[in-house]
Order: C-alpha cells, then sequence, then structure tokens
C-alpha cells in the first residue's frame, strides 16, 4: 500500500525537572492522501505533540527519540531543519488553535500570504495577490481583495482562523495537520469552518489530520478516527464503527460520558478518576486504573491487536470482534 | 512527582546556579559578620579612647600599639580598618534592610490599595507616584536630608520616601492583574471586610515581583546611604558608615595610602554586588516567561 | 410558582474613556461617536425557587455579564436583580453585594482559587466571616461540604496546585456551597475541563439539585449541556433575550430563527457513515460595539423581512409560557 503518510512507533519525550515525560510513547499509524483522520484524545494525551512532531516542529526539552515518519516515501525523522523547513508549507502544513501562532500582527494578510508563497516558488505580486484573493474566497472570506490590506487585528476570530487555514492550503500541500482549529471558536463560525474545510480537503485532495477533544465535530469530518490516552493510540478505525462499537473501554467511556447519550436529568455515565501524569504512569496499561475490566493482565502493556481496518490497544477489547492476538 | 513544597523546588533551582549561590553566601557571611560584630573585631572604632593618633594612616599588616595586627591598615585617626568596616557594614545594613523593609510595606500598601479601590483615587495616587519617579532618587535623598538633619532615623526616612515609589508601582500592576481574577470576586461574594480581601488575598499573590524589587532596593539604599554619607549628610562623624569611611581616606589617595579608602569601597562594591546576583536570579526565578 | 430571583430590566454599559485622538476631534468641531458596548441591553428574567435556568449564547452576547449582576459581583448600569425581592447590590457610587445567598461558580477553576492558601481555608473563610461557624466548627463544616462534592477530607490541608482542574472546580463548588446558597450561578462550570471529567461535574450539579434542592443558573455555550441539566432555557444574542422556554420545548421546536440556527450547528455525535450535511448560519457575529439596527440578528437571519431592519422585537410571553423576541416566528416543525 502506498500510503501517503506512514508513522511507526513514534516518540516524543521530553526532559522536564519532574522527570522524563513521554508524551508520545509508540505512536504508530498511517493515512492515505486525500483522507481526512481525526485524532482524538484529553488533554495530556499526546495529540497535540504528535501533530508537532509530524512537522519536525518540537522545542526542546522535547525531542522525537525514536520512531520513523515516513510522509510520500521520505523519512522526516533526523533531517535537518533546513530540510524540513523547506517540505512545511510545501507538503505539510499545520493550524493552529490560536491563529496569532500563525498570523504576524504587524504584516497585512496580503504580504503574509505573499512571503507564504515566495518561501518555496518564483511569484509575481499580482499572481501571488491573485492566488491569495481566490484562496480567501473559498474558505469563505466575503470581498476577500478589500481583506488582503487589513491587519490580523482588524478581523474576528473566526475570520483570522480562516486566513490561516488560507495561507496552509496555498501551497497545496499533501497534508495538513490541524490542532484544534475550532475550539476557541463559536459553534455557528465552527459549524461554517467544518463545512468548508471538508470541502476544501476534497477540492484539493488535500488530507487531513483533525486533532480534538470533540468526538462529535470529528464524527461529523473524519472517515477513520484515532484515539489517543496517555501518549499511546488505544484505538483506531473507521469513525462509525468505532464509535457504534468501540473497542476500548477508553472509547466507551469518552462516549458514555457524552450528554446526548443519556435522557436529560439523568446522571451521566463517568469515567472515574483522572488523566494519568505522563511523567509517571502506571505499569502496564495506562487507563487500567480507571477502566472497569481491568484485571491482573492488566499490569502487563497490552499490545496492539488489528484486524484489516480496526486496531485496539486492550487485553480485554469490547464487542464482538474477533481480535487476534 | 516527588512532592516537594514550593519552596523547597525554589530552592534546588536557586542553587543550580553556581554564581548566585556564591553570592548568597557573600550576603549571609556579611550579615553574619556585621551582626557578630563586636566579638570578633579586635577593636571598638567607636570608642574613642582606644584609639591613638601614632597608629594612624599605618599599611595593612602594621602589628600596632594594643599589640594585635591591622590586617588592613588603619586610617586617619588610627582607627582599625577591618573593625571600622565591619561596624560600617553594621550601619549600613541596618539602614538599608530598615529602609527596604518600611519602603515595601508603604509602597505595596498604598499600590494595592490603589488598585483595589480604583477610579479617582487610584489615578491620584499612581499619577503622584509617576510623578516622584520620574525624579532621580539621590536627588530626593539629598533634599530631604538636609531638610530633616542628621541621624540615623532621619536617614532612614529620606530613604524610604525616595524609594517607596519603585514598590508602589510594582504592586500596583500586580495587584490591578488579580484585583480582576475570578477568586477575589468569590472572596468579595462572602461578608469578608475590603481590606481582608486586600491583604490576605490580593497582596499575598503580589508578592514575587515585590521581592525581586524588595532586594534590589535594598542595594540601592545601601548604595543611597552611602552616597550621601560619602557627601557628608549621612550619619554623624562618630559613627562612621562605609560612605563616611570612602570619604576620610579620599584625601590620602594621592598620597599612597590606597587603603583607607579602598577597603571600604571594595566592601561596600562586594555587598551591593553580591546582593544584585540574588536578586537577578530570584527575579529570573519568578518569571513565568522564562520558565521551562 | 414563586420567583426566587427576579430581573428587572438589566442593562450593563461598559464605555471606555474617550481617547485622546476623540478628544481632539472634539475639540476641532468633528461629532464623537461615543464608545459604548451595551452588553446587556434590558433583559427581564425570573428564575423560580428549585428551577436550573440554562442561559445559552455565543461569546461576546453577555450572558456572563447577565451571571455577574445577578450573582451581585458586577453592579448593573440601569435595572434591579432581585432576590426575593431584595436587590443583590445596595446602590450609591461603590455599590457592595448585600446577600450572601447568591454564589458563583467560574469558569477557570485555576483562577478563581487563591493560590496561596491551603483548601480548608479558601473554604471556610467565607462561613467564617458570616458567622455561620465558629472558627473552632469551621474544619468539620469544610470536611463536610469536600465529601459532598465528593473530595478526601485531607484535601483540606493542601494548596490549589496539588489539584487537577477537575478537583479545582470541586473545591470552587464546595466553598460556594459552605455558604449555604439558595441559588448558584455557574459560569461555564464545565468548559474548561476534559470530557471525561466534565461529565463528573455534570453528576455533582445533578445530586446537588436533588439532595440540597438548589436553585441554579447555568451559563453555557455547550447546547448539549445545557439541555442535559436545566428545566427552562434562556437564549441570549448580543446582550438581548430572543427566546425562553421549557427545555424541551425550546429544543424540539425552536421559535426564534437564531435558536434554531444554533441548534443546527451544533455538533451531533454521527454513528452511521452518511456523509454529514452542514446547515451552518451565514455570516459573522456583529460587533457589539456597533449592533444592527432593528433586530440584531436580521442580518444572518433566513427569515428576514423589511421590518426587521427597522423595529425592534419585544420579548413577548405567549400563553404556554414561552417568552419570544420575533416579529415573524418559525411555526411548529
Amino acid at each position: 500500500m502506498n500510503a501517503l503518510l506512514a508513522v511507526e512507533n513514534l516518540a516524543t519525550h521530553f526532559a522536564t525537572r519532574n522527570g522524563l515525560v513521554k508524551a508520545v510513547d509508540g505512536v504508530s499509524f498511517h493515512l492515505d492522501a486525500g483522507e481526512i483522520v481525526g485524532l482524538v484524545g484529553e488533554s495530556g494525551s499526546g495529540k497535540t505533540v504528535t501533530g508537532f512532531s509530524l512537522l519536525g516542529l518540537v522545542d526542546a526539552p522535547g525531542r522525537i527519540v525514536g520512531g520513523s515518519i515516513k510522509l510520500e516515501g521520505r523519512e522526516l525523522v533526523g533531517l535537518p531543519q533546513a530540510e524540513l523547513r523547506k517540505l512545511r508549507g510545501r507538503r505539510v502544513a499545520m493550524v493552529f488553535q490560536d491563529p496569532s501562532a500563525t498570523l504576524n500582527p504587524v504584516l497585512t494578510i496580503e504580504t503574509q500570504m505573499r512571503l507564504a508563497l515566495e518561501a518555496h516558488e518564483r511569484v509575481g505580486a499580482a499572481a501571488a495577490r491573485d492566488r491569495s484573493a481566490d484562496l480567501l474566497t473559498r474558505v469563505g472570506i466575503p470581498d476577500a481583495r478589500r481583506r488582503l490590506e487589513t491587519y490580523p487585528h482588524q478581523l474576528s476570530g473566526g475570520m483570522r482562523q480562516r486566513v490561516a487555514i488560507a495561507i496552509a492550503l496555498l501551497n497545496r500541500p499533501s497534508l495538513i495537520v490541524c490542532d484544534e482549529p475550532t475550539t476557541a471558536l463559536d459553534v455557528s463560525i465552527q459549524a461554517q469552518i467544518l463545512a468548508q474545510m471538508k470541502a476544501l480537503a476534497a477540492d484539493f485532495g488535500t488530507a487531513l489530520i483533525w486533532i480534538s477533544h470533540d468526538l462529535a465535530t470529528v464524527s461529523a469530518l473524519a472517515s477513520r478516527i484515532l484515539v489517543m490516552y496517555a501518549g499511546r493510540i488505544v484505538e483506531e478505525g473507521p469513525t462509525g464503527e468505532v464509535l457504534r462499537k468501540p473497542a476500548h473501554p477508553y472509547t466507551q467511556g469518552l462516549l458514555d460520558s457524552l450528554p446526548s447519550i443519556a435522557a436529560p436529568g439523568e446522571d451521566l455515565r463517568q469515567i472515574p478518576g483522572s488523566t494519568p501524569s505522563l511523567a509517571n504512569l502506571p505499569e502496564g496499561c495506562a487507563f487500567a486504573p480507571r477502566c472497569a475490566f481491568a484485571d491482573a493482565a492488566c499490569k502487563s502493556a497490552p499490545a496492539t491487536r488489528r484486524t484489516a481496518t480496526r486496531a485496539v490497544r486492550c487485553h480485554h477489547p469490547l464487542g464482538e470482534v474477533a481480535w487476534p492476538l | 512527582m516527588n512532592a516537594t513544597s514550593p519552596v523547597g523546588r525554589f530552592w534546588r533551582e536557586f542553587c543550580e546556579n553556581r554564581v548566585a549561590l556564591a553570592a548568597l553566601v557573600v550576603v549571609a557571611a556579611t550579615i553574619l559578620l556585621a551582626i557578630l560584630a563586636p566579638f570578633v573585631v579586635p577593636q571598638n572604632p567607636y570608642d574613642l579612647a582606644s584609639l591613638a593618633l601614632i597608629d594612624a594612616r599605618r599599611p595593612p599588616g602594621y602589628v600596632g600599639r594594643s599589640g594585635f595586627v591591622h590586617w588592613l591598615g588603619t586610617d586617619a585617626q588610627g582607627r582599625d580598618l577591618l573593625s571600622a568596616i565591619l561596624y560600617g557594614l553594621r550601619i549600613s545594613l541596618q539602614v538599608g534592610l530598615a529602609a527596604g523593609a518600611l519602603a515595601f510595606a508603604i509602597g505595596a500598601t498604598l499600590g494595592a490599595v490603589a488598585a483595589f479601590v480604583g477610579g479617582r483615587v487610584e489615578t491620584a495616587l499612581m499619577r503622584f507616584v509617576d510623578l516622584q519617579l520620574s525624579f532621580p532618587a539621590i536627588l530626593l535623598a539629598l533634599v530631604l536630608v538636609a531638610v530633616l538633619g542628621p541621624g540615623r532615623g532621619q536617614l532612614i526616612a529620606a530613604l524610604v520616601a525616595a524609594q517607596y515609589a519603585y514598590f508602589a508601582r510594582t504592586a500596583h500592576g500586580a495587584a490591578a492583574a488579580e484585583r480582576a481574577k475570578d477568586y477575589v470576586s468569590a472572596a468579595l461574594s462572602t461578608p469578608i471586610p475590603a481590606w481582608q480581601v486586600v491583604f490576605r488575598h490580593i497582596l499575598p499573590n503580589c508578592l514575587p515581583p515585590l521581592i525581586v524589587v524588595a532586594t534590589l532596593q535594598v542595594a540601592n539604599s545601601i548604595a543611597l546611604e552611602a552616597t550621601l554619607s560619602f557627601l557628608g549628610l549621612g550619619l554623624p562623624v562618630t559613627e562612621p558608615s562605609l560612605g563616611m569611611l570612602i570619604a576620610n581616606g579620599f584625601q590620602y589617595m594621592l598620597s599612597g595610602r590606597y587603603w583607607i579608602s579602598i577597603y571600604p569601597g571594595v566592601a561596600l562594591i562586594l555587598l551591593i554586588v553580591a546582593i544584585n546576583l540574588v536578586g537577578d536570579q530570584v527575579r529570573d526565578q519568578l518569571n513565568p516567561r522564562l520558565k521551562r | 410558582m414563586a420567583a426566587l430571583i427576579a430581573c428587572q430590566n438589566l442593562v450593563k454599559r461598559f464605555s471606555s474613556p474617550p481617547q485622546l485622538g476623540d478628544r481632539l476631534a472634539r475639540l476641532l468641531g468633528r461629532p464623537v461617536r461615543p464608545r459604548t458596548v451595551y452588553a446587556v441591553d434590558d433583559v427581564s428574567l425570573e428564575i423560580a425557587e428549585g428551577e436550573v435556568l440554562g442561559l445559552v449564547g455565543e461569546s461576546g452576547c453577555g450572558k456572563s455579564t447577565l451571571g455577574r449582576m445577578i450573582a451581585g459581583i458586577q453592579p448593573p448600569s440601569a435595572g434591579l436583580a432581585l432576590l426575593d425581592g431584595v436587590p443583590v447590590m445596595g446602590g450609591g457610587r461603590s455599590p457592595v453585594k448585600t446577600t450572601t445567598r447568591v454564589q458563583m461558580i467560574f469558569q477557570d477553576p485555576f483562577a478563581s482559587l487563591d493560590p496561596r492558601m491551603r483548601i480548608g481555608d479558601i473554604v471556610a473563610e467565607g462561613p467564617i466571616a458570616n458567622g455561620l461557624v465558629s472558627r473552632a466548627e469551621a474544619a468539620a463544616d469544610t470536611a463536610k461540604w469536600l465529601a459532598a462534592v465528593g473530595l478526601d477530607p485531607t484535601a483540606a490541608q493542601r494548596y490549589p496546585h496539588q489539584f487537577s482542574g477537575g478537583q479545582r472546580q470541586r473545591v470552587a463548588i464546595a466553598r460556594a456551597l459552605a455558604m449555604r446558597p439558595d441559588i448558584l450561578v455557574c459560569d461555564e462550570p464545565v468548559a474548561s475541563l476534559d470530557v471525561s471529567i466534565q461529565a463528573q461535574i455534570i453528576n455533582l450539579f445533578l445530586k446537588l439539585k436533588r439532595d440540597l434542592g438548589l436553585t441554579m443558573l447555568f451559563i453555557s455555550h455547550d447546547l448539549g449541556l445545557v439541555r442535559h441539566i436545566s428545566d427552562r432555557v434562556a437564549i441570549m444574542y448580543l446582550g438581548k433575550l430572543v427566546e425562553t422556554g421549557a427545555t424541551q420545548a425550546v429544543f424540539e421546536n425552536p421559535r426564534h430563527p437564531y435558536t434554531r440556527a444554533l441548534l443546527d450547528s451544533m455538533p451531533k455525535l454521527r454513528l452511521d457513515d452518511a456523509d454529514v450535511d452542514f446547515k451552518p448560519i451565514d455570516g459573522e457575529l456583529p460587533s457589539p460595539l456597533a449592533p444592527p439596527p432593528g433586530c440584531h440578528f436580521h442580518l444572518r437571519c433566513p427569515g428576514m423581512r423589511p421590518a426587521c431592519r427597522t423595529a425592534v422585537p419585544e420579548l413577548i410571553r405567549s400563553v404556554d409560557g414561552r417568552e419570544l423576541a420575533c416579529h415573524y416566528p418559525l411555526v411548529g416543525g
């Protein structure tokens, strides 16, 4: 299979005062061209660090300590920063939760978009303006030519995020990593951006990794879903299948705790306890202390068990799927 | 994660900077020596009866009439310089710490209350503070000492008046930020009196930047006191502080009797640099933007 | 049904002092528009005893400001917030809260607990000051409230930084409960928590409602949560209430186009493999500095007619107890 992105055993660790934090610890997944994959997890699950690792954006004291990231067959781990910079924007781009991470407050939108284009190809000013205006229109910004002359602070939060998305799309990368891009936005704006993102990804043939804590938005967007817990992917599979028949008790717990599942006024089913500190993970399965199904077997780390389309990292997967050992 | 107190963590981090640690040792040793001065020095420099003019202006290492070695030489009155420096440090530290503490108390209260009350009171108070900050502290202190006259209390008062504004500015900025936080709103939802909200909730949370200002202002107070004494506006001649020792020895510099001025100067610089190094490290550690 | 809280024409204006440029312009004879934001614009609202009212709206609609006025943390610019007929804040130039019967839970549990106080002191401070408990009884009282929110009594000896976000929110709830309030104003109390922790805190609120019969104003942007916890909902848009009513009725049969649009944009969990059809509302939230004339929603409203551009719709109560501010309400769907 010729995957666009193949991540094998990725490990990104942070050496902090409180010990070694294994933010990402043995993560493997792949992504086909044009595919939208949702990466779901709670805070501290390692989902954002995974996204940053893909672009080589992990800063000290963090470091990719092992594994491989192959984008279009090319190994990214160990690539010098200069090479990575050439790839970023052109082959792979990122949209952050806070658009001000992308936008420079003292440059006009036009200048920023022109610079993003010029970083990778020779382009005339007029051509750059045309392409920028065209993209702004496509991400849902009315009156795009006039907006090109504005500064980021003159735009609303939703508009800024649209501009950040347009910049990510400028060089037509084959992969965009989106880190909670709609979390800070209002629901009505979020719905607009989700709809546009889905259409744009299809038009451009761009693959998306959509990082989010919100199962509902991911379910609306992604064809496949990866669930992360404590630095590892614990479940993977087609979105509908995973949400209908979760195999990992953690996925089940997340679904059960959504208020839309329970009848109004009833107690929600909750996952007991809280997410563990990554500097001090329990032996064996990291979810075992919060898991209703945990037993002696869970003292040892579970291996990833795969079927043709799904994977789970659990000793006691739920449901009637026949998981190979 | 090992459960250590925030103070313990702070201390461990502090010890990682060798220079700051050395500076802290210097400061601590100086304070200790200043406290113990009456017991460690061979001579009481304020006791005029023990001074003999025959011992005056002798170089370091000179064995005096009373039989002990003047390791740092003697001054124009025949005082043992080592003893005089330690007694001088005593005065400098007393004045510096007292002025620093008083300026801290007055300035922090003023700043925090201004931030809490808001409105015209805040504007008036902070404009006045700004106005004062636009004058050099030394100028203000000079005028005040000239008006108030000599004496330890007057000197401290002048230093406090010249320096409280720095605390007020810092406290005001920090308190305004804390005032907007929800825990203050929550406290105001209970019948706790307003002054208690200021002193129990807001001020303790403004401490980190204030501690930084405090260390630097103590060093400043000491330097300022030395400057005033050097100019002859400080303490009476019978109780020479470091500044006055330097001033007294100044006239002998050209005749080669360097030690009368230089050694008190070295002691002063050492103390001030050490306090500043400690303050710098504390500031770096308390600055969340430099936190790793 | 007796109204425990009654807001009468509450208004909150924020006006920034004129800037240098404005003053110069005025000196030169140019008219200057005052920079005034109506965060809350003439809102009247009642909360019955024992009721949970959900207050929903997007960012900047004034829902937090309304909550703070009801909690007695911010004084209204005009109008009154009454608790049993008595204003929650005194009048005068610097109004202070006059009652402790309203307590508030804040969004960010990292900012709402004094980081330098022990949990025990945080919880006990109010009741001691209020004379509810003596200093000697305080420890036992604190332990009781910590237990009520599912925390170990040993928590009293520790500091906020030793707790996770969810546990801190429990402490904040214990602090509010220790004041024996009749009503809790909860401003996005779970928005900053992880999904699995959100459920724990929501369950805690449900338990408190059952056990203590608390009245609550539950402010949130999350329609799913509000639907789950509230008896009645109020929808706000740009400082004004646009619709109120019993939760189920409003969610199943919204009459205001904005309510409908919000419900349509709410992300829903998709369990089948079908493609999702998004039905987002067009346009952006207008700036509260310059709200559109007439109905504030008319620029984004699919059913806009000429009258909407000029006439401001009043909030009108219908026979079934629902209130609506729309010239052309949606009919049953």
